[in-house]
């Protein structure tokens, strides 16, 4: 096949037909459909463009077969790309097939056969499923063989189709059919040319229409002998394609080129297609066997392993780019043998090689898991380079191989989450850029003490909780006030590039503040800040946008409207309470759950924010199917269990829980919780926080407070509350470093997400446990998965310093109740983060109305009543309430004074 | 008018100028607060399960309300509204028992949509208006698997959809819908059977009314909820021969722009589209104004994507009313040839010849 011809030219997949496949067939009988898809799979993968799908045999119920096999092709968007062809001699078989597919699909087939009647009834139903169409040859007399026949028939259809029913010619394709030559019985000699003549004159009488045809069948005399049938499939196609043939049947991953036919065996085959002398089949039958091969005529489709024959720089990025790490030693030692200094390989094949890594994941070409899996390669040849790094630092006393820049990275204090941080500096050591990391909960002098000693390009912060973005307007401030001029990047989940352009960067004016949006994005943001040429036009430009950000900020704050505190408690959460008799726990008190069954969390993991660690957007499950990502989503998901089965099979983590229970009634905004039932004796107080948010008055939502959920103490009604902490991180470090190789960064990062997954897990299998048993006011609850990530469950367990109780303070309530660090271990920083890290704390409450929701701003009446009930100065408050503030506290205490 | 008096009519209209379709019912319906007792009415008094949220039912229980927002949005300038059914086939009626009322609910609906447009067409005789009957996705798929280790399975077959929106059709059409339309399609496969059971009824009855076609992209993916991209979703479509083809719902008028340029390139058929008022916010609520989806919208006029215009979630008649006023010094999209190709279509389109 010339190229251009073959661009016009449809492959059809044609490994999933029953007929035409005996292995397909077996796995069909077989009912296994898993191995089926994988058939379908490989075609597509292979260069199908359209995939045929045939269930035509005796003993299967075709409609059926057809059916399930679409359905499950649905399923597959790696396979549903493309479209189907529909293929089968029962009508019956066809309409199911149309009815399962969304896309346009060609029907294979409809003829003449049984008079023009039956044709234009197929046709009309058709095309009313929407489906182009392929026509047979085929009519009341039987299958055209001669080229008169073939044309005739094919005009008689052409002119029904188009004048009674209105077909678009564009999509009829015809089938003049291809039959069997060299079978020995002379009228069976012309068979080839015959379609090929009149493919020419069916495509000029009508030029909108198609031409297609099984082609194996034109070689089914060679059965056994791949390499003539492949030769004879490849000069057939070609003339039949120079003919107008522009769709075919064929093995879309088995078709010889043309001009790599042997010229014997292409003359021989050429002869006996063309029909070009009398002894052409005996010539090519006699000739056959010295063709045939080893007989198996398949490439073996075993792991490629070509890409080793290349030179030792290919071979390293092409190890860098694909992940592998089994050749990575043996070629970083070849290169360094054949470099003049080992420091050469890092220099150039290796970052040659992480260069192409930078560019592809730069272009969305490579996706974050990737990335780091190239890393742990770079990583390894490093390692295997350094003793000889050393060596050659010890005979020359020079130091320090150049880095592109260097960058000092930190948790700020008081927060522990690093899992997005460790990514960033991953990334940007593939890059070439030296990444000094100070860990989590790292104060701002030890930061910038750093910084100076290291002379660092550029300083990265990154925190997860609310309480860390003041933290880094405090490091803002500090470098300001010590003279900094370096970039600082800001990162992390509660982050956003409105808060750095308002609160951060104002700070620091001698530097800029950059919000760096995910780990994607790092690379290009420190590679233009430390650009001589870009540096400077890429900070103003900074600047301009956050100028424009702090406006626009301002211009939004003046518009929004909030109701006064007193207004937002008058349209509380209105609960008939008199008509209610809160469930009783049954036990009052605490209970802790020591090394929790790791095993038996392992069903309640939400796996979709798994995926967000990396960048992988989408739905878990459908993520692993997705178009993009999918393919690395699975990979991802394959190494996560493997390890997922190692953290519970081994213990690497200890699982940690307490929960407690006990009698409580809402007071205004706060809870009471009380010693005992006589509820004389208050215990703790509760403090919640109420939405003051202004709504359109002709939705009757309330302005809700957690208390809201609990009986008022004036109705004298018994009520509850109830908490827990639970970590699954416990060992979580020393696990890692006697596991995880320290260059396996990968690994690393999957392990530290586990972790935190696990953490909420055990959060909802407890929570299931208490709706179930303990509290037991759903002892009948019956949910999936499914329905507790989508939270279908009555009751609620929110965490403070998340949006339905912003103030994370409001946790120390918690661990003083329940005696939390002695019980389970996990400690509380000074910004109320959990260390360890992988630790969810919250309240559960029962009632049937409570629910999830966003405090949202607030107003400066509450922040006052509220530092009035916690017995907090305002300032306190307002630190603590910072970022739910809906006012700038500094300017409104000018605006006071 | 006759049904092909219609047809020429539409067709005249939609030649003149972009034509104008309603915004939300839902958004609308919400404003009455109607508690359980107000969608019951006196009929459905003791119906045996809450229809609260019915917002079909109401056209029996609540006709003044339906009837009074149909007129709001041919006051603030609607060229066609449509029938509050969008889940008024037994289907969807499922989840209140009240499967055999659905054919009952379409002749009502389409009912009160055509007294409302009469009314107005009478006041303005040279300015027709038109009934679009609605016909939603179902709340079921039928190329999905709602069983997540069991991707064969399908809690609905086409034929199942087909005769139940047979069912809705001919209700639609019998109480005096103009148009049917097919709307927020999030799967193909349910659109393709409610398009046949469309042409089957037509047969049936023996006339042949205009069908609009409105997809649903469901996020940035740029996808159909089923997977497709815009264009392998007109190609699944075509066959209908609609008169016009378009986008609505999910998305708000800015993210909805790459997908109706798409469309707007390839389909050789009027362009529809009636954008959500932005995304929804952390509340479910909607925060465009009439003038910001306005101004968002009328780019789309501006430069030549569309033929068909109005709101989805979160629209008001005087969103409508905004939007109608700021297309209306624009012409409509200029029909284009597209050459005729075999277009065959997966999740993505194949075009060959």
């Amino acid at each position: 096949m010339t190229s251009s011809a073959a661009l016009s030219f449809i492959n059809v997949g044609e490994r999933t037909n029953v007929t035409g496949s005996a292995k397909f067939r077996k796995l069909i009988e077989a009912n296994d459909y898993a191995a089926a898809l994988a058939v379908a799979r490989q075609q597509v993968e292979a260069g199908a463009m359209v995939l045929d799908v045939n269930m035509d045999e005796g003993l299967l119920d075709s409609e059926k077969a057809m059916t399930t096999f679409l359905n499950l092709i649905a399923s597959e968007p790696d396979i549903s790309r493309v479209p189907i062809m529909i293929d089968s001699s029962k009508w019956t078989v066809i309409e199911a097939g149309l009815k399962c597919v969304q896309g346009k699909p060609i029907v294979n087939s409809i003829s003449m056969k049984e008079g023009e009647e039956a044709f234009l009834e197929h046709a009309r139903k058709v095309r009313r499923y929407g489906a182009a169409v392929v026509v047979m040859a085929f009519d009341e007399q039987g299958q055209a063989d001669t080229i008169e026949r073939k044309v005739s028939i094919c005009e008689r259809a052409y002119n029904l189709l188009t004048e009674k029913i209105g077909f678009p010619p564009e999509d009829i394709i015809f089938d003049p059919n291809i039959f069997a030559v060299a079978t020995g019985i002379e009228e069976h000699n012309g068979y080839g040319i015959a379609f090929i003549e009149a493919t020419r004159q069916i495509r000029e009488k009508m030029p909108l229409t198609h031409v297609s045809g099984g082609v194996s069948n034109l070689s089914f005399a060679f059965r056994g002998n791949e390499p003539v049938r492949e030769a004879m499939h490849s000069v057939f196609l070609y003339h039949a394609i120079r003919a107008g043939m522009d769709m075919g049947i064929v093995n879309a991953g088995q078709l010889a080129l043309y001009d790599d036919i042997p010229a014997e065996l292409r003359e021989l085959a050429e002869d006996v297609i063309l029909n070009r002398r009398p002894d052409a089949t005996d010539r090519l039958l006699d000739a056959a066997p010295r063709f045939k091969g080893d007989g198996s005529g398949q490439k073996a489709k075993e792991k490629d392993l070509t890409w080793r024959e290349g030179t030792v720089e290919s071979r390293l990025t092409h190890s860098l780019v694909h992940g592998i790490t089994d050749f990575i030693e043996a070629d970083t030692e070849e290169a360094r043998q054949k470099l003049p200094k080992p420091l050469n390989v890092i220099e150039g094949p290796l970052m040659d090689g992480m260069s192409v890594v930078g560019d592809l994941f730069g272009a969305g070409k490579m996706f974050l898991p990737q990335v780091v899996k190239s890393a742990r390669v770079m990583k390894q040849a490093v390692a295997y380079l350094q003793p000889y790094l050393e060596e050659e630092k010890r005979l020359s006393g020079v130091d320090q191989m150049p880095a592109a820049g260097k960058v000092v990275m930190a948790t700020v204090k008081g927060d522990v989450h690093d899992i997005g941080k460790n990514i960033v500096g991953v990334v940007l050591q593939c890059n070439n850029y030296e990444v000094i990391d100070l860990g989590v909960m790292v104060p701002a002098s030890k930061i910038l003490e750093t910084a100076k000693r290291e002379k660092a390009d550029i300083i990265g912060l990154s925190g997860l909780i609310t309480p860390s973005l003041d933290e880094m307007c405090f490091v803002a401030a500090e470098m300001e006030r010590e003279n900094f001029s370096v970039p600082l990047l800001i990162g992390g989940a509660t982050t956003s590039r409105v808060h750095t352009a308002v609160k951060i960067s104002p700070n620091y004016n001698k530097g800029q503040a950059i919000y760096v949006l995910d780990a994607s994005r790092a690379v290009g943001v420190v590679s233009n800040l430390l650009s001589e040429t870009q540096s400077k036009s890429y900070v103003e430009g900074i600047q301009a946008e956050y100028v424009k950000v702090r406006e626009a900020h301002l211009a939004n704050e003046a518009k929004k409207q909030r109701l006064t505190l007193t207004a937002a408690r008058a349209n509380k959460v209105a609960i008939d309470w008199a008509a209610y008799t809160p469930p009783k726990p049954s036990f009052l008190g605490t209970r802790t759950y020591r090394n929790y069954d790791l095993a038996s969390l392992v069903p309640y993991i939400d796996w979709t924010p798994f995926f967000q660690t990396w960048e992988l957007t989408g739905r878990y499950p459908a993520i692993l199917d997705d178009n993009k990502v999918g393919v690395e989503a699975r990979k991802l998901f394959e190494d996560a269990k493997v390890m997922l089965d190692r953290i519970v099979r081994e213990k690497w983590f200890t699982a940690n829980g307490v929960v407690g229970f006990w009698p409580a009634n809402g007071v205004g905004d706060d809870i009471e919780l009380y010693a005992d039932e006589t509820r004389k004796t208050t215990r703790a107080t509760l403090y919640t926080l109420r939405q003051q948010m202004a709504r359109d008055p002709s939705r009757d939502r309330a302005h809700v407070a957690l208390a809201d959920f609990v009986a008022p103490k004036e109705s004298g009604i018994a009520d509850y509350v109830g908490g827990f902490a639970v970590t699954s991180g416990l060992g979580e470090e020393a696990a890692i470093e006697a596991h995880i190789k320290t260059t396996d960064d990968y690994s690393r990062i999957i392990a530290k997400a586990l972790a935190d997954r696990l953490a909420e897990a055990f959060a909802e299998a407890l929570h299931a446990r208490v709706r179930r048993e303990l509290w037991g006011y759903a002892k009948n609850e019956t949910l999936s998965n499914d329905d507790l990530i989508l939270e279908k469950y009555q009751g609620i367990r929110p965490a403070p310093g998340y949006p339905a109780q912003p103030d994370h303070t409001e946790k120390a309530t918690l661990w003083s109740l329940m005696n939390v660090e002695e019980e389970t271990g996990i400690q509380l920083t000074e910004s109320y983060a959990m260390w360890p890290g992988a630790a969810v704390s919250g309240l559960y409450f029962s009632h049937p109305e409570s629910h999830y929701f966003g405090v949202g701003k607030v107003e400066r009446d509450q922040a006052e009543d509220y530092a009035r009930r916690k017995g907090w100065a305002l300032e306190e408050a307002e630190r603590w309430l910072a970022p739910v503030l809906n006012y700038d506290p500094v300017s409104a205490r000018k605006n006071v004074a | 008018m006759t049904e092909t008096d219609i047809a020429a009519t539409l067709e005249r209209a939609a030649a003149e100028r972009i034509l104008i379709i309603d915004g939300a019912m839902g958004t609308m319906i919400q404003r009455h607060n109607l508690d359980e007792a107000g969608y019951r009415g006196q009929r459905f008094a003791d119906w045996p399960r809450d229809v609260k949220g019915n917002n079909d039912l109401l056209v029996l229980t609540q006709p003044g309300i339906i009837q009074g927002i149909h007129e709001e949005y041919l006051a603030a300038g609607a060229d066609i509204i449509e029938t509050n059914t969008f889940n008024a086939q037994r289907i969807s009626m499922a989840d209140y028992g009240m499967e055999e009322l659905s054919y009952e609910i379409n002749v009502a609906a389409a009912k009160l949509a055509r007294a409302a447009v009469d009314k107005y067409t009478a006041l303005t005789p040279d300015k027709p208006r038109f009934v679009a009957g609605a016909v939603g996705p179902t709340n079921r798929t039928a190329s999905i698997s709602p069983d997540v280790n069991n991707p064969g399975f399908r809690n609905v077959s086409y034929d199942e959809l087909r005769d139940a929106y047979k069912e809705q059709v001919r209700g639609l059409i019998e109480g005096g819908s103009q148009i049917i339309l097919i709307e927020t399609i999030f799967d193909t496969l349910n659109a393709k059977a409610a398009g046949l059971a469309t042409l089957e009824v037509f047969d049936e009855l023996g006339i042949t009314l205009p069908v609009m076609i409105s997809g649903t992209i469901t996020d940035r993916s740029g996808r159909t909820l089923s997977g497709q991209t815009p264009e392998a979703f007109w190609y699944s479509m075509r066959h209908l021969k609609p008169f016009s083809i378009g986008l609505n719902c999910a998305l708000g008028a800015d993210l909805m722009r790459p997908y109706l340029a798409e469309l707007s390139q390839i389909a050789d058929v009027r362009i529809s589209a009636y954008p959500n008022a932005g995304l929804p916010n952390a509340m479910g609520g909607y925060d465009e104004t009439p003038d910001d989806m306005a101004c968002a919208t009328e780019p789309w006029a501006r430069d030549g994507l569309i033929n068909v215009i109005g709101g989805c979630c979160g629209s008001t008649p005087d969103h409508i009313r905004h939007i109608a006023e700021h297309v209306k010094q624009y012409p409509p999209r200029p029909i284009p040839k597209i050459a005729p190709k075999l277009r065959l279509s997966g999740l993505e389109p194949f075009v060959h010849g």
